[in-house]
């Protein structure tokens, strides 16, 4: 995503000599900076780890003390029993179909807007995208039941559309895509580009979005697990079990199995957690850069 | 993308609402009817987040208003006008006080360790000398992209009171076997310990783009005038991250009322515990829906969460200008 800007306005340069004289004033890094590091990584795995502990044993192997730490042999039993109690395929289907739907709808509906709001002239333009900053700053809660209410007179109550349509687009989205667009797209090339002729929408699809592809992978990532992770809405929306997400699922598992069996709480755990570890293995990179460029700075 | 393009000092374009760009269409390309299409494929553009927001955001908050002035017998969908009566309700009601106070207690304890170590980890990862930086970012990110509910289950598993691997540790520290459900403090630490461990990785990030963003020549002068490493992170560090934690402090608070997930799955339903000892206002609204249907009286609990936001924005906005006229004034 940086490496095209670098290219453009020369920063690569600035940056190596920055870096020269920070790497002068640290003088090294010490042995327990490592340490914390470390600490801090195990604790970021360890629940991982230790749900699939669980998922893998037997319930007698889990209450006793000192407790086991390391895997057992169950897990497939606990799969299977998974399977028993939810429709655990159809939810994770219905997940899979929720996410797409929003991170595709997002990085379009954002990237239009984001692009109008960076690059294009309009009447109460800056009114406008202060506005949309505003809206960040409502809490979700206050109109929760309306929403209800309003997704019951649809009749989109146990629909998945009513997951998917009310986060079609959003600020972060519009705002995010705003500042990518804008510190991503030289005005100069717009500026050729309409000279010659080219349309507005032949400009956003010939020229902005292969620029920001990359921007709007990350943009995609995040939608993504945001829905994945959501659980508000769809304890609200759905109702039946073939039509739960895996957060709903999850729940409805730790409900159900409340203290008789935790191990199968924790294979269905596992099941909905690793897809995300695995994505994670390839687009985490990406993530970080993501992160740090979405950062408020200064 | 490598590790030096993500440390570069990219600082500069900022982020905040970046000054409007001069126009790129120099002004004797652009005739009247460019001007007009270009307006018209603008409003276009931006359409669909207005027509989305008016509808999944603007008319059910101003709904929610509406309705919280009615009493709402969901069974014969009548509604009584009843005035004020749902908000002296809310404010003599001592689940909703007792909610805002665990609120305030599990945002207390996850947003103070969690800019602690965020900063911490923060002032490692800025050190150029690190090896394998970018690794141990991504590994920090973990916690931040997986399941809600699935951490909450296994945090509540580990705070278990008999065989919970925490209390198993403590015993070692001559701690007795703590009640990690029942206790009201200890309930509230284990909730924050899930919200630190999840956000701890991603906030760190935030505060590293910000650090990067620093001229170097503050460190510079600073340590020309002697100041050590902790002095140059008191007064050269801390007060250019000014923005970015008033800014973190603003948004943790939004999603610190919303604390939701966390509780409903560690007490296993939407009661908070046995005596709603982790009851937060999120659980008590979602309660009022699902299991009271009061919808009017959950859509005053909707407006009084709202009123704390913003008194909360509020406070924070003006703490952080008094700080900032204080520098000034030195």
């Amino acid at each position: 995503m940086s490496s095209p800007e670098l290219a453009i306005d020369g920063t690569a340069v600035v940056a190596r000599k920055v870096k020269k004289n920070k790497a002068s004033r640290h003088k090294k890094m010490s042995p327990m900076s490592y340490v914390f590091l470390a600490i801090v990584a195990f604790a970021s795995f360890f629940p991982f780890y230790w749900m699939f502990v669980v998922a893998s044993s037997t319930s007698d192997v889990i209450a006793q003390s000192p407790p086991s730490v390391v895997p057992g042999d169950n897990f497939w039993n606990e799969v299977k029993a998974v399977f028993e109690v939810v429709p655990f395929g159809r939810n994770m289907l219905n997940t899979l179909i929720v996410c797409l739907s929003v991170a595709a709808a997002q990085v379009f509906f954002s990237s239009i807007a984001g692009f109008a709001f960076a690059k294009l002239q309009f009447r109460g333009k800056k009114a406008l995208i202060l506005f949309i900053i505003g809206t960040m700053m409502l809490p979700s809660q206050l109109g929760l039941v309306p929403m209800f209410l309003l997704l019951s007179k649809l009749n989109w109550i146990d629909e998945l559309k009513a997951l998917i349509v009310p986060a079609l687009v959003t600020a972060f989205g519009v705002f995010w895509m705003r500042q990518v667009i804008d510190a991503q797209i030289p005005n100069e090339l717009l500026e050729a580009a309409s000279i010659d002729g080219a349309s507005i929408p032949r400009i956003y699809r010939s020229m902005i979005v292969p620029a920001i592809l990359p921007s709007a992978f990350v943009l995609g990532l995040f939608s993504f697990l945001a829905s994945w992770n959501d659980y508000l809405m769809p304890l609200l929306v759905l109702q039946s079990p073939e039509k739960f997400t895996l957060q709903v699922a999850i729940s409805q598992l730790n409900t159900k199995a409340y203290g008789m069996d935790y191990n199968i709480v924790m294979a269905g755990s596992f099941m909905a957690t690793a897809p995300l570890l695995i994505l994670f293995v390839f687009v985490g990179r990406r993530l970080v850069t993501g992160v740090m460029d979405g950062a408020v700075k200064g | 993308m490598t590790p030096d393009s993500a440390q570069s000092p990219k600082g500069r374009r900022g982020t905040r609402v970046s000054k409007s760009t001069n126009p790129w269409k120099s002004s004797n390309h652009n005739s009247n009817s460019a001007k007009k299409s270009e307006n018209r494929w603008s409003q276009l553009f931006i359409s669909p987040f207005f027509v989305m927001f008016i509808i999944f955001g603007f008319l059910p908050i101003a709904y929610s208003v509406y309705l919280a002035f009615f009493r709402w017998e969901p069974l014969d969908s009548s509604q009584n006008f009843v005035g004020l009566e749902n908000f002296r309700n809310l404010w003599n009601d001592p689940i909703f006080w007792q909610s805002t106070r665990n609120t305030f207690s599990i945002w207390f304890f996850s947003t103070i360790p969690q800019m602690a170590l965020a900063l911490g980890l923060a002032s490692i990862l800025r050190n150029p000398r690190l090896r394998f930086r970018l690794l141990w970012q991504t590994i920090f990110l973990v916690p931040n992209i997986t399941s809600v509910v699935a951490v909450a289950v296994v945090f509540g598993q580990l705070f278990g009171r008999d065989y919970g691997l925490i209390n198993y540790v403590l015993q070692f520290f001559g701690v007795g076997n703590i009640d990690w459900q029942e206790q009201t403090l200890a309930s509230h630490v284990a909730i924050a310990t899930m919200i630190t461990w999840r956000w701890v990785g991603y906030n760190s990030l935030i505060f590293l783009a910000s650090m990067n963003a620093i001229p170097n020549d503050l460190y510079e002068s600073a340590s020309l005038d002697g100041a050590n490493r902790m002095q140059q992170f008191r007064y050269v560090t801390l007060p250019q991250l000014r923005n970015t934690i008033t800014f973190m402090l603003i948004v943790g608070t939004i999603g610190g009322l919303q604390v939701f997930a966390e509780p409903a799955t560690f007490g296993g339903n939407l009661s908070g515990g046995s005596a709603g000892q982790f009851s937060t206002l999120t659980l008590y609204l979602f309660r009022n829906v699902q299991e009271y249907t009061a919808y009017g009286y959950a859509a005053a609990i909707g407006i009084g969460i709202t009123v704390i936001v913003l008194i909360i924005s509020a406070i924070n906005f003006a703490l952080t200008r008094r700080i900032a006229s204080e520098d000034a004034k030195k």
